[in-house]
């Protein structure tokens, strides 16, 4: 069963990074995170696994700043009957 | 439908269609059919109003003998019994009291049965509201549903267009949480958006038009003793997909035959349990896959919104995005699976898995096209499908099971064994991937009950005995 490789594989770091932050150049926020967000999307299908990417979303929302339950912003979320 | 005999005036009344296309700002992102292969009797879909569809319920029920409807009744108070529940039930002309055996609470989303039970119906609320009209206008369109996300016409916000019967045609317009639904709903207000989407120069006419908001909810049993929930007194899905009342349908389709067999042919009362196993699952597929389309169609976070609109973008040139436009997956009958009226396969096996809806095929019969759903489940029985080479060997079909063959091809040319279907596409034994010696057995409902390589009657009688609730004997067999 594959996993999540989080050893460090990038031949280029700072090149990849510079190219990320060349993507956002000159977009405001919206745009930026509509960027983003088509990045995921097509990086997700290129690994295709779903494994691997329900552990990728998994690391990611553990890793973030207040790690479990989001502070509410008010009326996004559907109100439970 | 079909098997009421309703299936032909559906097809008549109805609009066929199979295909929709989704658009996104004013370019179409992507078209998809439901129903790419040929083969079938009934197309993938048939829009219908929901009234032709009651009233010709009822001219059958009516037709039956055995159905006594009592309109203007309205169910008042309810004392669920272990024997069975009494009624109080309010008329113009005074009221009564009513003795059931069994009561089947099919009162929709308020249900008054329900409350009257204070039993909970907790799920979601989705805030924005929707305005739906019914339109008879004379559009070039072919049928085909089509969804439109920002589009120029109705900047930000979604709108839904399919045609139905009667040359009328269903929008649905996408509003603000906080529009006012009455302002909304005046005719002039409805024009206004009809004329921004189709120009000045079709005329309209508004035959109906109503505000909703969506709710996707249910309760947590559908059986209370003597008294079930069926249909939308049991759950309830924001429309995107059609699973509203095709489950509903579906519901009663899986109840009927068991209080059939529960009060005619002494099967054990725990059968019954098994509509609230088989059917609460369902109502959970349905309602998971609309929340996911009311939460695709309207988002609430930031989050959302980024991603609802970063899929769009690359659906319009990139397909691998196009499968994550959600604009409603429409409806297909759930797979019953972990259904304790199953009989787990033996060997594993090509067929259709136990709990699957039945899979339509053309045949020939008698020498003359046909279809395989037709012949299925005669008078509301369990079938066994039994496959061979040309009919000549079938197994035995124990008592109360319908044996229904399908031949590979005919024994010589011209020369045929009466009653049996000949797959002379191969789409029978394709679709339901068996092959000849081997056989499925079917529940009245259509659903596999289970399948075998190479059915002995003991393993048959078994397999059906368990489908009827009666898992000692099957361990016994």
């Amino acid at each position: 069963m594959t996993t999540l490789r989080t050893d460090p594989r990038l031949a280029d770091p700072d090149g990849f990074y510079a190219a990320l932050m060349e993507a956002h150049r000159g977009l405001g926020d919206a745009a930026s995170r509509r960027l983003d967000a088509r990045l995921v999307i097509l990086l997700a299908n290129h690994i295709g696994d779903d494994a691997v990417l329900r552990e990728a979303i998994a690391l990611a929302r553990a890793t973030g700043g207040g790690g479990s339950p989001a502070a509410p912003v008010p009326g996004a979320n559907p109100p439970r009957v | 439908y079909d098997r009421l005999g309703l299936g032909p005036r559906f097809l008549e009344k109805g609009v066929t269609w199979n295909t929709g296309r989704v658009f996104a700002g004013d370019a179409e992102a992507y078209a998809f059919d439901l129903l790419p292969e040929q083969g079938h009797a009934y197309p993938a879909f048939v829009n219908l109003q929901q009234y032709y569809a009651e009233e010709w319920l009822v001219e059958a029920c009516a037709a039956t003998g055995r159905v006594d409807l009592r309109w203007r009744n309205r169910v008042a108070e309810v004392e669920n019994r272990p024997d069975g529940a009494l009624l109080t039930v309010e008329t113009p002309d005074g009221a009564y009291r009513l003795r059931a055996e069994w009561l089947l609470a099919c009162d929709g989303a308020r249900s008054g049965i329900r409350e009257a039970l204070c039993l909970p119906f907790v799920g979601q609320v989705f805030r924005d509201r929707f305005l739906i009209a019914d339109v008879r206008m004379d559009l070039p369109h072919p049928a085909e549903r089509r969804f439109w996300f920002d589009p120029p016409f109705h900047p930000g916000r979604t709108v839904l267009l399919h045609r139905q019967a009667d040359g009328e045609w269903r929008v649905d317009f996408q509003l603000d949480a906080d529009s006012d639904p009455d302002e909304e709903r005046r005719p002039e207000r409805v024009e206004a958006r009809l004329r921004a989407m189709l120009g000045a120069a079709v005329p309209v006419e508004i035959t109906w038009a109503s505000v909703y908001t969506f709710r996707c909810r249910r309760l947590e049993r559908f059986r209370h003793g003597r008294t079930f929930f069926v249909g939308d007194s049991a759950h309830q899905v924001s429309p995107f997909g059609a699973r509203g009342g095709n489950s509903g349908v579906q519901d009663a389709d899986n109840l009927g035959w068991k209080l059939a067999a529960v009060l005619e042919s002494g099967a054990p009362d725990s059968l019954l349990d098994s509509y609230d196993a088989e059917r609460g699952p369902a109502a959970d597929e349905n309602i998971r896959h609309s929340a996911r389309s009311t939460d695709f169609i309207t988002p609430k976070s930031g989050a959302a919104l980024a991603y609802r609109d970063a899929v769009l973008e690359l659906a319009e040139k990139h397909a691998l995005a196009r499968p994550l436009v959600n604009s409603g997956r429409l409806s297909r009958p759930t797979v019953l699976s972990g259904s304790p009226l199953s009989t787990p396969a033996g060997a594993p096996l090509a067929a259709l898995p136990a709990g699957s809806p039945p899979v339509d095929a053309p045949v020939l019969r008698d020498g003359q096209p046909d279809w395989l759903l037709r012949h299925l489940n005669p008078e509301g029985r369990f079938t066994l499908l039994a496959f061979d080479e040309t009919g000549l060997r079938a197994p035995a079909a124990p008592p109360g099971v319908s044996l229904l063959v399908v031949a590979e091809r005919e024994a010589a040319p011209g020369r045929r064994f009466p009653g049996v279907l000949v797959d002379h596409s191969g789409l029978v034994a394709r679709r339901w991937g068996c092959a000849p010696g081997e056989a499925v057995l079917l529940r009245p409902d259509g659903h596999v009950a289970a399948g075998f390589r190479a059915p002995t009657p003991e393993a048959v009688r078994a397999a059906h005995a368990r489908a009827l609730g009666n898992p000692a004997v099957a361990a016994a067999a």
